[in-house]
C-alpha cells in the first residue's frame, strides 16, 4: 500500500509527508505495520544506503490490522532492529534510544496516526522540534481517540460514533487533533437528546 | 508613532569595560520600573548625532528579574557610521536619553532539553541575559566564547567565575581555539544552539550544524547587522510627495525620518520584517542588505528593507 491521501481538514489534523533520507549523524527509524514499506522506499532512495544503514536504528511493531513485515526489515542490515510486539513494548527501547542520541540524529516515522502521534510525542518530550521530524502515513487509518468526557483513550477506532470504552458515552470522532496527547478528540454525540445515536458508519479502517 | 514604545530614560552608568567597549546603564527618568523582558532581547537607543537622528538597536545584557534599570555594551566603531562613536563620545552619565521598549527576535527556545550558546567578540551581551534567565529556571546550557585575546573578551572573567565549568573561553592568541565539529557532534538530542557574533562565524556554526544534520529549527541567531554606510544616493517618497537624499553615513530608514515621515520599524538591523516597503519604480541596482527578504525576493526587485538597503543607480521610488 502507498502514502495515504487524506481530506485537507482543520488546522489541527496532522499532515505527513513522504521519508527522504536525510544527511545525518544517526538515523531512527519507528514504524508500525504498512509503515515498513516506507522505510524501504526511503533506503531505496538513499545514495548512499550502505552507509545510511550502517547508521540506522529501526524500531518495528505490527499493525492494527495484523499486518507484519518485520522480515523484509531485518533483512536490510541495518545496524540495529528490533521488532516488538506492539508500540507500548517497544516504548522503553524508543526512550533509551532518544536519551542516548545526539543532535544530527535524524527521525523518521511511518505507518499508523497512533504510531506516529505516540512516537512524534517521545521525540518532542525529548527535545526535538516536531517540524524537524519526518513522518509517513501508510497502512491503516484507524485513529486513537480521546474522550473530552472521561479523558479516557481508545485505540483502533473504526467507527463514527463510537462508544467510549472507558465511560461508555457515544462519542463523535473529530479531526480535532491533540499532539500532547497523541489522540484526536472524540465528543459525547447524544448529550442535547439522550438515546439518539446515528448509527455507527465505519471510517476508519 | 512607528517602532516599539519609547521610554524616557537618564543615563546612571558609564563603565568602561576595555579598549573597545563600554557599558551604559539606563534608568527611567521618574525612578519606575522599566519593562520586563526575556533573555535575548534589544531595545533601541535614540541618539541626535549632530543633527542626525540616529536609532541602535543594542542586545539588553542585564539579568531579566532585574527591571530597575537596562544595560547595555557598546563596542566602539571607529570606521562605522557614527553611533557607537556617538555612545562612547558623548553619552555621560545624567544625561537624558530615550529607548525603546525591549523588543526579542531572539528568545530562548523553551522546547529546548539545553541551550548551547556561541559568541564571538561583542556578540556574548544578549547571552549575558539569556543565561541568567536559564540559570534562574534551571535549564542546562554551555557557553562557548570567543575573542582575539582575553583582554578583549568583555565579561569573561565574570562569567567564568558565575557559571563556572558551563563556560568555555576560546582564545586566538592563546591558541584554544573551537573545535567546531567535535562540539557540535556530541550535544544531547534536543539541544538548540544559539549564534551572535561576526557574520563569518554565523555562517561558520550553521554550515557545520547543518552539515551534522542539525535542523534549522534547532539553530537561532542574531546579527548585530549595523546599517552600511555607502554612497549617497537619491529617492522619491511617492506617498508623501518627497524627494529626499541619503547622505553616506545615514540608512535609508534615518532619512526617510528626518523627512518627517513616519514609517514602520522595529529592530533596525534587517530581520523583523516591519519596515519593508514596496518599490514602485526602480532604474538601477538595490543593494540588499537585509536577512529578511528571500534571494527570489531580492531578484525581483519590488520590495525593499530600508533599516539596512542602499540603492546605486537613476531612479528610486518607494511607496512611503
Ligand atoms: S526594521 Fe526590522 S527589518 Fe527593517
Amino acid at each position: 500500500m502507498t502514502k495515504t491521501i487524506f481530506e485537507p481538514s482543520i488546522l489541527s489534523r496532522p499532515v505527513y509527508g513522504e521519508l527522504e533520507p536525510r544527511r545525518g549523524q544517526g538515523h531512527l527509524m519507528v514504524a508500525d505495520g504498512e509503515g515498513a514499506e516506507a522505510i524501504l522506499d526511503c533506503l531505496a532512495r538513499a545514495p548512499e544506503a550502505a552507509a545510511m544503514l550502517a547508521r540506522t536504528h529501526i524500531i518495528y511493531c505490527p499493525g492494527p490490522n495484523g499486518t507484519d513485515l518485520s522480515d523484509r526489515l531485518a533483512a536490510l542490515g541495518a545496524a540495529q532492529f528490533h521488532r516488538a510486539p506492539s508500540f507500548a513494548a517497544a516504548l522503553p527501547r524508543l526512550r533509551r534510544v532518544l536519551g542516548d542520541a545526539r543532535m544530527g540524529t535524524q527521525v523518521y516515522l511511518a505507518g499508523t496516526e497512533g504510531l506516529i502521534g505516540q512516537a512524534l510525542r517521545e521525540v518532542t518530550d525529548a527535545g526535538l522540534p516536531h517540524t524537524a521530524v519526518q513522518t509517513e502515513h501508510r497502512g491503516s487509518t484507524v485513529r486513537r481517540v480521546q474522550c473530552v468526557h472521561c479523558k479516557g483513550i481508545t485505540e483502533d477506532v473504526r467507527t463514527d460514533p463510537f462508544q467510549c470504552s472507558h465511560c461508555g458515552l457515544w462519542l463523535f470522532v473529530r479531526d480535532h487533533y491533540s499532539r500532547r496527547i497523541a489522540a484526536f478528540q472524540g465528543v459525547n454525540i447524544d448529550a442535547e437528546d439522550p438515546g439518539q445515536v446515528p448509527t455507527p458508519v465505519v471510517r476508519f479502517q | 508613532m512607528s517602532g516599539a514604545e519609547q521610554i524616557p530614560v537618564v543615563v546612571k552608568e558609564v563603565v568602561p569595560v576595555n579598549d573597545l567597549i563600554t557599558r551604559f546603564r539606563f534608568v527611567h527618568r521618574e525612578g519606575r520600573r522599566l519593562p520586563s523582558f526575556s533573555g535575548g532581547a534589544h531595545t533601541v537607543v535614540e541618539m541626535d548625532d549632530n543633527g542626525i537622528r540616529r536609532r541602535n538597536p543594542y542586545s539588553l545584557m542585564g539579568d531579566p528579574a532585574d527591571t530597575s534599570g537596562y544595560s547595555i555594551s557598546v563596542r566602539r566603531d571607529d570606521v562605522g557610521r557614527g553611533g557607537s562613536l556617538y555612545m562612547h563620545r558623548v553619552v555621560r552619565p545624567g544625561m537624558e536619553m530615550v529607548i525603546s521598549n525591549p523588543v526579542n527576535l531572539f528568545a530562548l527556545d523553551l522546547r529546548a532539553r539545553k541551550h548551547l550558546f556561541i559568541a564571538g567578540g561583542i556578540g556574548i551581551t544578549p547571552f549575558i541575559a539569556m543565561m541568567a534567565q536559564a540559570h534562574r529556571f534551571g535549564q542546562r546550557f554551555e557557553l562557548h566564547y570567543a575573542a582575539r585575546s582575553r583582554s578583549l573578551g568583555a565579561y569573561m572573567g565574570e562569567l567564568s567565575e558565575r557559571y563556572g565549568d558551563r563556560v568555555h573561553l576560546h582564545l586566538d592568541d592563546e591558541g584554544t581555539r573551537l573545535d567546531l565539529e567535535r562540539l557540535l557532534a556530541r550535544q544531547p538530542l534536543g539541544t538548540h544552539v544559539y549564534i551572535c557574533g561576526p557574520k563569518p562565524m554565523l555562517a561558520w556554526v550553521i554550515d557545520t550544524a547543518t552539515a551534522l544534520g542539525w535542523p534549522s529549527e534547532a539553530i537561532h541567531y542574531e546579527e548585530f547587522l549595523a546599517p552600511p554606510t555607502g554612497q549617497t544616493f537619491e529617492v522619491e517618497l511617492a506617498a508623501s510627495n518627497k524627494r529626499i537624499t541619503v547622505g553616506a553615513h545615514q540608512s535609508l530608514l534615518e532619512a526617510i525620518e528626518a523627512a518627517g515621515v513616519d514609517a514602520p520599524y522595529l529592530c533596525r538591523g534587517g530581520a523583523c520584517g516591519q519596515c519593508e516597503t514596496d518599490v514602485l519604480a526602480c532604474d538601477g541596482r538595490i543593494l540588499h542588505n537585509d536577512h529578511w527578504l528571500t534571494d527570489a525576493q531580492k531578484a525581483e526587485g519590488t520590495k525593499i528593507m530600508p533599516c539596512m538597503s542602499r540603492f546605486e543607480g537613476r531612479l528610486l521610488v518607494l511607496d512611503r
